[in-house]
């Protein structure tokens, strides 16, 4: 079991000039989360709200200002892993408490990217000089795993995303979407205990996304790892997450949390009748998707408001 | 015309609207081509009647002089012995010989010695010092700019040094090098290293910094070590501008190693050319020039076909 614990995690970049006066971009300010095994955790909110910015502190390519963020493995503390309620709540605010910085005294930091931490990218993160099997087995290579067994075990997971017919294809002969499913399966091929994706899916067309959504879920419920993901569309939000938080800039910090079950209803579903529209068209999913809406418009207002007091 | 003031136009199915300089440019270039062709042929040919000027004489065979008691000249047609007027080129060889003349000075000089040797030698010797300057700049430059790339002190040690030399043109410092390391191979070499070094030096830098920094993060959380992502992951994602570099050092080298023959040098194109030239043998002259310029030719197209095989992914992604 693994946990993923950020403590009062606050992110400054240098440069720029905000509303106090203070030098630097409050990109991140007093960040509380905790991210458990089996959890799909998905972030929402405006553009520059610190969604990235909060992924690349996980993955560990950046170094929180100030807090701490930690991973907390089976045996490093006797904290008890709290499973999420499958009941949809709408907890607005105060969410997270604070992990008692007592027990985070024996957990290590991130101190930077490991390969305990799987990355999807959103583009531009294949190397187009291998092919997809040999981008795909790039992280056993490294790890110096011969090959037959390396392309065994990456085949595994390309069959898993429906590239079957494709191992020995050039990254630049594959569409988006393929490029997409490549950069997954290759995040999994590293046995990762958590997956962290920012934006896998932006790039896509309306009807690949659909289908690249019902494939994250299924090897989300296979594999039972936990995700984060980052998006900027609403409804995927909501198919997707056991847990939608959502962020709001200026400075970037966790403004709502909603525990929902959406795509557990979907998974519960034989693969046969499941039907991915049908729920995202329930009263109740879009009661929530028109909530967040709202969050995330006044949100918006909220800034515009800023910008403009700013000009005067 | 006044319509290409006014609007684009689509010319041929297919093509975008508007496209800035769209369409193919062959029919001109075959123009540009004959025409060059053919005015060199109508000024070499020797189709003109050719005339000698002389002073003027009177019937005691003394010069006629006008009012002002300067000489009258006269010009008539010279005669061949049969009595026949006989035709000159509008251009005298010596300043540009008939492409028929050039032909068989080439093949000429394919056998027969010209200033110390067959033009295979001067070719072959040429070749020797562009090549030889290209590869060791290849093995030196190449690794330093990823090493200025990926440390700060390496990049602030060399940047001066390296940016200092660079817009200092190759004969400038040519006498200096002369003085310091004698008109051997040493010298010659050394130029064309230092002409071919600073392009090299600086697309591998900017190869580097070229790489996403998606594809390094993804290395590192695959669990690449340092060593790994530079070999596995910027080593790789360089290359197509390292490529570049290569190809625009390559034409450095052959501007750099005529200067450097010219200079000081028993054979090679650059020699051949000196010698030719202080002899008046303009052909000689032009052919050598016309066969730099396919050799190094030739050499760009040899490194574009190594970026095809080796990058074939460049521009696709």
């Amino acid at each position: 079991m693994a946990k993923l614990i950020l403590n009062d995690v606050s992110m400054v970049f240098p440069g720029g000039d905000n509303a106090g006066g203070e030098a630097g971009v409050r990109a991140l300010e007093n960040i509380n989360l905790e991210i458990t095994d089996g959890e799909f955790v998905v972030a929402l909110g405006a553009s520059g709200c610190g969604k990235t910015t909060l992924l690349n502190l996980m993955a560990g390519f950046l170094a929180p200002t100030s807090g701490r963020a930690c991973i907390q493995y089976d045996g490093d503390g006797a904290r008890p892993i709290d499973t999420p309620g499958a009941d949809r709540a709408v907890v607005v605010g105060e969410r997270f408490e604070k992990v008692p910085p007592d027990d985070l005294r024996d957990l290590q930091p991130i101190a930077g990217p490991g390969k305990d931490r799987g990355v999807v990218f959103q583009r531009h993160a294949l190397l187009p000089w291998l092919n997809v099997i040999d981008n795909a087995s790039f992280g056993l290579k490294l790890a110096g795993v011969k090959k037959s067994e390396r392309y065994e075990r990456a085949a595994k997971f390309l069959d898993l995303v429906g590239l079957t017919d494709f191992y020995h294809h050039k990254i630049y002969q594959l569409s988006g979407g393929m490029q997409q499913r490549v950069g997954i399966a290759r995040a999994l091929t590293c046995d990762p205990a958590m997956l962290l994706m920012d934006e896998p899916l932006g790039a896509l067309d309306a009807l690949t996304r659909e289908k690249t959504q019902e494939l994250i879920l299924d090897i989300w419920s296979e594999t039972r790892k936990m995700i984060f993901f980052i998006t900027h569309s609403v409804e995927e939000a909501l198919f997707l997450a056991t847990r939608l938080i959502v962020m709001s800039p200026r400075p970037g910090r966790i403004t709502h949390s909603f525990d929902l079950d959406f795509c557990r209803r979907f998974l519960a579903d034989g693969a046969d009748t499941r039907n991915a529209r049908a729920i995202k068209s329930t009263p109740d999913f879009i009661e929530v998707r028109e909530e967040v809406l709202n969050i995330i418009h006044s949100d918006e207002e909220a800034g515009a408001r800023h910008a403009g007091r700013k000009l005067m | 015309m006044r319509n290409f003031f006014k609007r684009a136009s689509n010319r041929n199915p297919g093509e975008a609207y508007g496209a800035p300089g769209s369409g193919s440019g062959l029919a001109a270039s075959i123009l540009s081509v004959a025409l060059v062709m053919a005015a060199w042929m109508f000024c070499t040919q020797p189709i003109f009647t050719a005339y000698e000027i002389t002073e003027k004489l009177d019937a005691a065979n003394n010069v006629v002089t006008d009012a002002d008691g300067e000489l009258v000249l006269i010009r008539t047609p010279i005669l061949n012995d049969d009595g026949t007027p006989a035709k000159a080129p509008l251009i005298k060889p010596l300043f540009l010989p008939a492409p028929q003349a050039m032909a068989a000075r080439f093949v000429k000089l394919l056998r027969e010695e010209f200033s110390g040797g067959t033009m295979f030698v001067h070719i072959w010797e040429s070749v020797k010092r562009v090549y030889g300057a290209f590869i060791l700049g290849v093995l030196v430059a190449v690794p330093l700019g990823v090493f200025m790339a990926i440390n700060r002190h390496v990049r602030g040690f060399f940047d001066p040094i390296i940016e200092f030399y660079r817009p200092i043109p190759p004969l400038a410092y040519l006498p200096l090098m002369i003085v310091w390391f004698g008109i051997g191979e040493t010298t010659k070499v050394l130029v064309i290293l230092l002409a071919v070094f600073a392009p090299m030096v600086l697309s591998a830098r900017a190869g580097v910094r070229s790489v996403p920094i998606e594809q390094i993060h993804a290395a590192y959380s695959m669990g690449a070590t340092r060593v790994q992502v530079i070999w596995h992951v910027i080593l790789k994602g360089a290359m197509p501008e390292i490529l570049t570099g290569m190809r625009i050092s390559m034409a450095f080298g052959w501007t750099t190693v005529v200067a450097a023959e010219l200079a000081a040098a028993q054979a090679g194109l650059g020699a051949m050319i000196k010698a030719a030239a202080d002899f008046l043998v303009t052909d000689v002259v032009i052919v050598g020039i016309v066969v730099i310029g396919v050799i190094a030719y030739a050499s760009d197209l040899l490194v574009r076909w190594m970026e095809r095989l080796s990058v074939p992914w460049k521009g696709r992604v």
